[in-house]
């Protein structure tokens, strides 16, 4: 092997990434024991935060990308992939985290905004990007500008799964919409949809997003967790659902379970008894539209 | 944890067309799946590719893929399925990639979260190349195939002792990527996911051929 001739940061590494995620469980934590937690439950990775979501609505003010002292104790702490949040347009909180070396980077909506027009050129770097969506053209949109992984934004901080659902339900749709149209349509479907053709056409011949899909915002129990995996995600992200459970532990294990056995409900029921309280819920509807966090990005 | 594996007299494995699983409890099973779907098509051979969830399930294959992932979880799922023995005692051939060689080894350096299936004698360090940013694409030379075969390493392990009984296939300066023992081939990079799909078809035919 010549080494001159290694390539970094390639589209196919960054995917690539995204597709060793499958299938797992992907877990808010805030410090370096709840890592530890979290990978001995058997998250597939851990989103390394200053706070999780529902503290964050809790707190108001600026959310802001976490200390850079508490990402490097977590991921000296844990063996798993470290992800950390950069706030939407902030590509410089984003370079930050490159350089800290997290192996993903989560361009998101939990935070605030730091740019109203756009978003991270994401092919620039050389780590992968997640990036959250409500819709077929959002989803697209994040992944023409170099998202290597998309997950619906749901509405975090909730623990109330119905906007995950809502996203979802409305992406899937939206690609099934899409089969049996003619090249000329999908064209024009594009222009609707405020997405790349190619990218349209891609999604609608192999009837799925050209990258992976996971599921996030508001999932709080196995049997949410689960409900994800059978409208047909990847995976999930479970934000402040694990540690602001009653038992964190059983909770982040019983999920771990759950996106595992997703098709069994004799197992998902033996995973879900005695786990003490879930994370208490809001009603997304009685929330005020300058609370929704779902409505930043475009 | 493990229990042993009870199931091998219930279901022979049934020559030529047993089917081809994928062991599917977290990782890049679907591309595994498809990467083999297609060299049975180039063989122009009858076998079923399945994804793998449940012990009873695995006798009855001819070869069984361990794919990329994390290793800790696709460990820790595979004792909670009580999938240890059935793998272990299983006779097909097995192919691994990235944290299927992790899960494969006899060692992992500095691993104590769980305890690998030891289905060759080599000794894995994880992540050896650093973090995301430090995974690649590179033209790896490998023993018997021309061109150079096009690899991707994604936060790739490394074998950094083989055994005598293995025979090492490819090696870089940083240690050994790629080695074979009898049926199982053991590898440090994703050839599921660069379309290069020759050492599939060295798999199979070495599998399907014994």
């Amino acid at each position: 092997m010549i080494l001159e001739d290694l390539r970094f940061g390639t589209e196919l590494i960054k995917r690539g990434f995204a597709s060793m995620q499958k299938g797992g469980v992907i877990m808010d934590v805030v410090s370096a024991e709840q890592a530890g937690i979290a990978e001995d439950a058997g998250a597939v990775a851990v989103m390394a935060l200053e706070r999780v979501p529902a503290d964050i609505r809790a707190a108001g003010g600026v959310a802001r990308m976490a200390d850079p002292k508490k990402i490097t104790e977590i991921m000296d702490t844990v063996s798993i992939p470290v992800m950390a949040k950069a706030r939407i347009g902030h590509f410089v909180e984003a370079q930050v985290l490159e350089s800290l070396g997290v192996d993903m980077i989560d361009e998101s909506e939990v935070l605030t905004p730091a740019d109203e027009e756009y978003h991270i050129d994401k092919s620039r770097f050389t780590v992968p990007f997640v990036c959250g969506a409500r819709d077929l053209g959002e989803a697209l949109r994040r992944v023409s500008e170099g998202a290597a992984m998309i997950r619906t934004k749901g509405e975090a901080g909730t623990g109330n799964v119905v906007e995950a659902v809502r996203h979802n339900r409305a992406i899937l749709g939206e690609i099934r919409r899409l089969k049996g149209l003619e090249e000329i349509e999908l064209v024009r479907r594009a222009r609707q949809l405020e997405a790349p053709a190619e990218l349209v056409i891609e999604t609608a011949s192999r009837q799925r997003l050209p990258v992976v899909n996971f599921s996030a915002g508001g999932i709080a129990t196995p049997s949410d967790a689960a409900l994800m995996m059978q409208l047909g995600s990847d995976g999930v992200f479970v934000g402040s659902g694990i540690f602001k459970s009653q038992q964190p532990e059983l909770m982040a294990k019983a999920i771990v379970e759950a996106v595992n056995h997703w098709n069994e409900p004799a197992v998902i029921a033996e995973v879900s008894k005695g786990l003490g309280e879930a994370m208490r819920g809001l009603d997304v509807h009685a929330l005020p539209p300058e609370e929704v966090l779902q409505t930043r990005g475009w | 944890m493990s229990m042993p594996c009870h199931l091998k007299r219930c279901s022979r494995p049934v020559a030529g067309k047993a089917p081809v699983g994928v062991l599917a409890l977290q990782g890049d099973v679907s591309e595994h799946i498809s990467a083999f779907e297609t060299v049975i098509r180039e063989l122009g051979q009858d076998i079923r590719v399945i994804p793998v969830r449940k012990p009873e399930e695995i006798p009855s294959l001819s070869a069984l893929a361990i794919p990329g992932g994390e290793s800790t979880t696709i460990m820790r799922l595979i004792d909670k399925n009580h999938m240890r023995e059935c793998i272990r005692s299983f006779e097909g051939g097995i192919f691994a990639t990235c944290a299927g060689m992790v899960a494969s080894a006899r060692e992992v350096t500095e691993e104590t979260r769980f305890t690998p299936l030891d289905l060759a004698d080599i000794t894995v360090s994880r992540n050896a190349f650093g973090r995301q940013r430090e995974s690649f694409e590179a033209d790896l030379s490998i023993n018997g195939f021309e061109p150079p075969f096009h690899a991707v390493f994604i936060r790739a392990p490394i074998i950094t002792r083989a055994g005598s009984d293995v025979r090492v296939l490819a090696e870089i300066p940083r240690g050994i990527v790629a080695v074979q023992k009898d049926k199982r081939l053991i590898l440090s990079f994703h050839p599921e996911i660069s379309h290069d799909l020759r050492l599939h078809h060295y798999f199979l035919s070495e599998v399907l051929s014994r």
